[in-house]
């Protein structure tokens, strides 16, 4: 079974980054950014594929370094 | 009359009266230089040490006060060692090569800038601009008294321009009044706000950035580390981001993001100024205020670089925000490219269209800068709710995880590019190490006792890494000459794994700007004697 991957992993990151955030401000309001995360995490989670790794990635991204210190 | 549009720092060319002013008719030069900034004096530089006589035309006496520009970089550094004015610069300027990003109150980590040695430069000193420029002054006085034909005059304001076909045509206006000039080649160095650019009607079109950021260089004794702080969301809320950047003389930098809508004049009240500083600094830090000023960018670039006889360089041809320290750095690699090929077509060995690749390669650097500081600023300063969310989550989760950190952006520092896949640009006959593959900029290497990049100059070089090849070879007025070295010389073996990788030899054509113009396991006659016309835009 993987492990989730949180070391670099990604090439182009600034490329990456600029286009990720070219795609969700062309969704307009609210509603539609919401939506279109929950489509890509959708899109997303299939592609990792193993549920032992996405329950890894919920409980990081559950942690939030600026609440931990209040 | 001329009026000072700012006040100066040095005073090094007072105007004096040139026999120009009172000849009948025009007297023409080869290279006129419109400004005497960092860009302006450098290529001054470098045409003057080549035996090309230079005029260099500033509507000031000497380099204005206030430090724009503090971090010059790796490559910088070794194109002014070219031009023999590194040395002093090293001595003052402050190496560092660690940087710290905190968001609020945490630190989200620290990077280093070049974990890698056998170099003979830092990755960056922080100087501030004015000694910048005062080094490469004294060194022009320097060069003229070793005869470089280099004129530097002061209070010469260029008013007028009429672009001829093989010349240009200046209107100068000084305390004595008016004098007309002839150029061959008019090289417009004067800056972001170029009148030039105005005189002849070229646009400069580019993204406005919608913040201002006031700057303060403050005096003194701390003991914070020589390392570059960057602060997303600081809590002491002196600003959206916070900079703090050591420079020489007890000198830090301070940089805060404050806003678009703000009133410039109260923003900088010396009271309101320290009411930011000793939030950031505690109470009880005592210093002294040298230099604030608020400012705003954008980045953009000229269409063409090149308009006939007319060229643009520096800050007048392309303009970038100053996060990566892009504007000095970048505009001294116009210098590196333009002088050599300046230089061939005056002396007759090459083409006028040799100029047009200067155009080429620097407005591809010029596009790469922009790229580069322009995601910096939108990750710097979030434009929408959506990116300012996605940025926040980027910082925090790079706190714990090392795979978000290469997505912090607070300024990709300068690198030179490559002209990989450009017109003068020759063939990969090696396979070997990526950064070394033809376009790219020599990296350093040791040798023998000192290192690769000073033996390489400022002429076409045959590099020839345990490998055979002629002295010198010649096409068509060109000679490059033989650098001939063994990677035994480098016992730390960098020379190798930057030049070789797993091949026993190579030979590389190298241009006078010590970019690759092509390379080959072994010396190739005809392939040379091809890479070296390419390389000169003969073919
Ligand atoms: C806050 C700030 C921080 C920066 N930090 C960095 C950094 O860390 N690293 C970096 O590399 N860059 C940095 N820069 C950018 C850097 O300052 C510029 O890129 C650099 O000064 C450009 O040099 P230049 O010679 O092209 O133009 P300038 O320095 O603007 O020089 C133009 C010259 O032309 C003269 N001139 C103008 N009009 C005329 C006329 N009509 N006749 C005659 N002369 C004329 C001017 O008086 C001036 O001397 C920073 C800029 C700012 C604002």
């Amino acid at each position: 079974m993987a492990d989730l991957i949180t070391d670099p992993n990604l090439p182009d990151p600034d490329g990456f980054y600029a286009e990720l955030i070219r795609s969700f401000e062309a969704q307009g309001d609210d509603a539609a950014i919401r939506a279109f995360s929950a489509r890509l995490i959708l899109l997303l989670a299939n592609h990792v594929g193993d549920r032992a790794v996405l329950s890894r990635a919920l409980a990081e991204a559950a942690r939030n370094p600026a609440h931990a210190r209040g | 009359m001329i009026q000072d549009r700012y006040s100066l720092a040095f005073r090094l060319y007072p105007y004096a009266r040139s026999a120009d002013q009172d000849a009948t008719d025009p007297v023409r030069h080869p290279v006129v230089i419109m400004g005497g900034g960092p860009v302006g004096v450098a290529l001054a530089l470098d045409l003057g040490l080549q035996g090309i006589p230079v005029v260099v035309l500033d509507d000031h006496e000497g380099i204005g006060q206030g430090s724009r520009a503090i971090c010059f970089s790796k490559r910088t550094l070794e194109i002014c060692d070219r031009y023999g004015a590194a040395g002093p610069m090293l001595d003052k300027g402050i190496a560092w090569t660690l940087g710290k990003v905190f968001h609020d109150d945490r630190k989200v980590f620290e990077f280093n800038l070049l974990p890698e040695d056998g170099h003979r430069f830092p990755a960056f000193i922080n100087l501030q601009q004015p000694w910048f420029e005062k080094f490469l002054i004294d060194r022009v006085r320097q060069a003229q008294a070793e005869g470089a034909p280099i004129a530097l005059r002061g209070r010469n304001r260029v008013d007028a321009v009429a672009p001829r076909d093989d010349h240009v045509l200046l209107d100068i206006t000084t305390p004595e009044g008016p004098y007309r000039i002839a150029a061959d080649w008019l090289i417009g160095c004067d800056g972001a706000s170029s009148p030039l650019r105005g005189m002849l009607g070229l646009g400069f079109v580019g993204e406005v950035f919608k913040d201002s950021f006031l700057i303060a260089d403050i005096r003194m004794k701390a003991d914070f580390p020589t390392e570059r702080w960057f602060w997303f969301e600081p809590w002491f809320k002196s600003g959206a981001s916070t900079l703090l950047h050591r420079q020489p003389d007890d000198i830090w930098r301070v940089d805060f993001q404050i806003g678009w809508d703000v009133d410039r004049a109260e923003e900088l009240k010396e009271d309101n100024i320290r009411r930011r500083l000793d939030a950031m600094l505690g109470d009880g830090v005592g210093y002294d205020i040298v230099w604030s000023s608020i400012y705003t960018f954008q980045c953009r670039r000229m269409e063409r670089f090149r308009h006939g006889r007319v060229l643009f360089a520096g800050d007048a041809a392309h303009q970038v925000s100053p996060f990566g320290a892009r504007g000095a750095n970048s505009g001294l690699q116009d210098v590196d490219n333009l002088g050599w090929k300046l230089g061939m077509v005056i002396r007759g060995r090459a083409p006028e269209a040799l100029l047009d690749s200067y155009h080429e390669e620097r407005a591809h650097g010029a596009d790469e800068n922009i790229l580069h500081s322009t995601r910096a600023t939108d990750f710097i300063t979030p434009k929408t709710p959506i990116s300012h969310v996605f940025r926040n989550a980027v910082l925090d989760l790079a706190e714990r995880h090392a795979f978000a950190r290469p997505l912090v952006n607070s300024g990709r520092l300068s690198v030179p590019c490559s002209y990989d896949g450009l017109s003068l640009t020759g063939v990969d006959g090696l396979g070997g190490p990526d950064r070394t593959r033809p376009g790219s900029p020599c990296p350093d290497a040791p040798l023998g006792d000192g290192f690769l990049l000073p033996r390489l100059g400022g002429d076409f070089v045959i590099l020839a890494i345990d490998a055979e090849a002629p002295e010198t070879m010649t096409q068509d007025g060109v000679t490059a000459r033989r650098l001939a070295v063994s990677a035994a010389q480098d016992p730390s073996g960098a020379l190798a794994a930057r030049y070789l990788g797993a091949a026993p030899g190579a030979v590389y054509l190298i241009r006078p700007d010590q970019h690759v113009v092509a390379r080959w396991a072994q010396y190739d006659e005809t392939a040379l004697r091809a890479a070296l016309r390419r390389a000169c835009a003969k073919e």
